[in-house]
């Protein structure tokens, strides 16, 4: 039996699990059309590798690679570019920009795929190469560059923590994995662990998914998978979060401001995992991944097998369009979801979940009533932070103090919102203080720079200064000598 | 007229001791004008009525200046002022100025005739240019302070907000 | 009367418990700021921030311990000797002036921002009636060198552990929602008075 420790804080939330879980996961068809928005990490808009008209084919860059934070991006299916078009961004601001939209022709023609069976003699940074290649990025909801993660550099790593625990209601993608593809997910284990060189992986599923554990421990005996542990952890919100669940599995905690590589831990979601393993294994990149449609307002929630780029609006049809009582789309979890103003935007990498909110879901209509000091949000808060001190401070704008109280170690979990009984919307006020607090850093770091060059300015008028008076001394000085030699050698009149 | 004598030696002897201690505690520079000097946004635009965002923290420290006189800072900048020096916010002084949101400077270049006189007014040398070549706002380097546009006998250049 | 409000028994040496009882009673049980109410105006000057209130806690504990001590001294060797009594407000004034003096300097040094935050307040230290008070009631109660510099320096943590304290309230009852009559410094001496009543709660903890 493995033991377990607890994190502070946490929820027990309805799962509403079962609404999609029971059904059983469909592949979906191919759609009409593929989008990309051209958006990069950093917010910077990424340049097209392909031009309109141009013919591609599943796995084809569409975006090259900026960086080792920005990996390229592949086309999902074959078609015909239609053309670079301005669009909405799936993005909780609701930005509009350039998005690469492609015409599917249906023919799923693909280039051809390199992968390899025996990786156990290539070196981890061919590896990491190959991932970096294959556009592979954090599939948990997050998508960080997966490259960058499994490359710690400094930091010793002796244990692989893949996450399955799935914490956020309503979301059972990775239990849909675990379930249809337990061979992929371990697969994907033992590669990981041959990557960063370590021999013990913990793969952590949710109590609440035991078929899933099931699954797996099934396959695990199938297979030649090494020191691989499958622990059940408890179904508290949000045991999923990366740093929670080290805690919980082994009681180590990651410092403040800092990463699991520090205590030598790295974390991947079940998906990376398999997608990992795909990629390696049959040189597939990353274009397709399990996504849940799912909430009162779509007539047959389940879970997708979806290519990435698809239009939400083609998905919901797969599930049997709308219900009567459909009020909200939501790309994500009920927690950490943003609302979007239309469905004809594109599932991404990060794409988990589409929630199609009914009547009296998720949603509340309560107005925010004055905050009563009860302490109810730091009982619950996962991190052990003070949101009421984090509240009141946002509110008065006293950004040195927002820091003191760690504001840049807020998950937004969303756990404080739930059990605040005045039903103050707290994770925005930390967004918006968190964009704030960056706002300010950027402004001071400009005018430091601006000071720097006021002031090499200043010394360079200096200088010239100097060397405008050492210049007319001289010349004073020769025009004087030349003189005295003149009056010397004329005679006197 | 013991007492008289008494407490004069007493107090000739504390005189003593403070002249060694004021000698020895001797204050050469003053660093809190540099933690004054990094609130302020170094635009150098002398809407302080200073020539530039050092001498305005010289002011400030001296006591000689307030902290509400820096538009470019705006209301923030006379906060974060407040709270380092312990002192009470209050609102811009409306006769220096207002805040104005964020803008670069951009030279047309169909107008621009190349006296060099921008560039010699730019606190940052922001401005690429050489006499009669083009001259030309580098975009990332411009705080946006208007110093530029005064000097330019041709009035090509213009304000853009970012 | 008990022995030890007996003259004859004046100069019995105090013990470890009497030190003990000087530095409880002037720290919790009379507490200058809250108890004698003595030192209000630095109390509500400086108590806006955390950081300020503790350096104008510990500039006050240096002065104050200094002040107590040297002004026992030039009473019991000077004034006493030479029957000059009558001079003792105007030797202590000028004694705490130059303590004051000579630690504004100090800070000016050491800390040129806490300098500058404390502003006025720093000399205004001499004008602290707890400074002078400690120094006149060590006379009244025939204090010896260690229970007058004891009774200075628990004179000094008092004050400063209550400004640091209402320093912490008050940071956080700026931010909160408080009506507009009272904002500022309205509740601000609410709050000093409701924190003066929880230190009343100590009367009866040590005797005199």
């Amino acid at each position: 039996m493995f033991g377990l420790w607890n994190f502070d804080g946490g929820i027990h939330l309805p799962t509403h699990k079962a609404e999609s879980s029971l059904a059983p996961m469909q592949v979906a068809e191919l759609p009409k059309e593929l989008i990309y928005p051209l958006m990069m990490r950093n917010g910077e808009k990424a340049k097209p590798l392909v031009s309109t008209g141009e013919q591609v084919r599943r796995g084809q860059i569409v975006v090259g690679a900026d960086s080792w934070m920005n990996p390229p991006l592949h086309a999902a299916t074959s078609g015909k570019v239609r053309g670079i078009e301005q669009r909405l961004w799936p993005q909780p601001s609701s930005l509009v920009g350039d998005c690469i939209v492609v015409d599917v022709d249906g023919d799923d023609e693909s280039v051809e795929f390199q992968g390899t069976d025996n990786y156990a003699s290539t070196p981890p940074d061919e590896l990491l190469n190959k991932i970096h290649a294959a556009g592979i990025v954090g599939l948990g909801g997050a998508a960080f560059p997966t490259a960058v993660k499994l490359n710690p550099q400094q930091y010793a790593i002796d244990t692989l923590v893949l996450n399955g625990a799935e914490c956020e209601p309503y979301i059972t993608c990775d239990d849909s994995l675990l379930r249809h593809f337990p061979h992929e997910v371990l697969g994907g284990a033992k590669l990981l662990m041959h990557i960063l060189g370590v021999n013990r992986c913990l793969l952590a599923v949710g109590e609440d998914i035991p078929d899933a554990i099931i699954a797996l421990e099934k396959a695990q005996s199938e297979g030649e998978y090494g020191n691989i542990h499958i622990i059940p952890v408890p179904a508290i919100y949000p045991t999923g979060g990366e740093k929670q669940l080290i805690k919980v599995l082994t009681g180590r905690e990651v410092p403040a401001h800092g990463i699991p590589a520090q205590i030598g831990v790295i974390c991947q979601n079940v998906a990376t995992a398999a997608a990992i393993h795909k990629a390696i294994i049959t040189g597939e990149p990353l274009i397709s991944r399990i996504v849940t449609i799912t909430g009162r307002g779509v007539l047959h929630p389940q879970n997708l097998l979806a290519r990435i780029g698809m239009p939400i609006a083609e998905l919901v049809e797969h599930c049997g369009g709308y219900t009567d009582s459909a009020q909200r789309l939501i790309m994500g979890g009920p927690m950490m979801g943003f609302a979007l103003p239309a469905d004809d935007l594109p599932i991404t990498k990060a794409t988990n979940c589409i929630l199609v909110a009914g009547q009296g879901e998720v949603i509340h209509d309560k107005q925010a009533m004055p905050c009563i000091r009860c302490g109810a949000c730091a009982t619950a808060c996962p991190v052990g932070l003070l949101p009421q001190q984090l509240y009141w401070h946002a509110r008065a704008d006293k950004l040195d103090r927002l820091m003191d109280c760690h504001l840049p170690d807020c998950i937004e979990c969303g756990c404080c919102d739930i059990v605040c009984p005045s039903h103050i919307p707290l994770v925005q006020y930390f967004r918006s203080a968190k964009s704030n607090v960056a706002a300010k850093q950027r402004e001071r770091l400009k005018a430091d720079h601006a000071r720097l060059r006021y002031e090499a300015r200043q010394g360079r008028k200096e200088r010239e200064k100097l060397e405008r008076a050492e210049s007319a001394k001289r010349k004073k000085e020769l025009l004087y000598n030349t003189t005295k030699i003149q009056q010397k050698s004329e005679p006197v009149p | 007229m013991l007492a008289f004598v008494v407490l004069c030696a007493v107090f000739a002897f504390f005189g003593l001791i403070l002249g060694y201690a004021s000698i020895r505690f001797k204050v050469d520079s003053d660093p809190l004008v540099d933690k004054i000097d990094a609130l302020l946004p170094q635009t150098q635009c002398g809407q302080c009525l200073y020539p530039g965002c050092r001498p305005y923290a010289e002011a400030i420290a001296n006591g000689k200046a307030d902290i509400n006189q820096c538009p470019p800072g705006g209301e923030e900048g006379v906060k974060a002022l407040a709270d380092l020096l312990g002192l009470e916010a209050k609102p811009l002084d409306p006769e220096l100025g207002s805040e104005k949101p964020q803008r670069v400077a951009v030279i047309d270049e169909k107008n621009c005739i190349g006296c060099t006189l921008c560039i010699q007014a730019c606190p940052v040398d922001a401005i690429l240019g050489a006499p009669k070549f083009m001259h030309t706002v580098i975009a990332s380097e411009c705080t946006g302070c208007d110093l530029c546009l005064p000097p330019c006998p041709v009035d090509c250049i213009m304000m853009e907000a970012l | 009367m008990t022995p030890r409000h007996d003259r004859r028994f004046q100069y019995c040496h105090p013990s470890m418990k009497d030190y003990l009882l000087i530095l409880v009673g002037t720290i919790l049980v009379n507490n200058f700021v809250m108890v004698k109410f003595l030192g209000l105006c630095p109390f509500m000057g400086v108590s806006r921030k955390v950081e300020t209130a503790l350096g104008m806690g510990l500039a006050t504990i240096f002065v104050l311990t200094l002040s107590s001590v040297s002004s026992y001294l030039v009473e019991t060797h000077l004034l006493v000797p030479l029957g000059l009594e009558y001079l003792r407000i105007i030797s202590f004034i000028v004694v705490i002036a130059v303590i004051v003096q000579f630690t504004e300097m100090l800070v000016h040094k050491t800390s040129p921002l806490l300098y500058q935050v404390l502003g006025i307040f720093l000399p205004l230290i001499t004008t602290n009636c707890a400074v002078l008070g400690v120094a006149l009631l060590n006379v009244q109660a025939r204090h010896g060198l260690i229970e007058s510099f004891l009774y200075g320096f628990g004179a000094a943590v008092g004050f400063a552990l209550v400004l640091v304290l209402f320093a912490a309230v008050r940071e956080r009852v700026d931010v909160a929602d408080i009506p507009t009559p009272f904002k500022g410094n309205a509740i601000a001496l609410i709050t000093a008075g409701l924190i003066s009543m929880a230190f009343m709660g100590f009367s009866g903890l040590v005797k005199g």
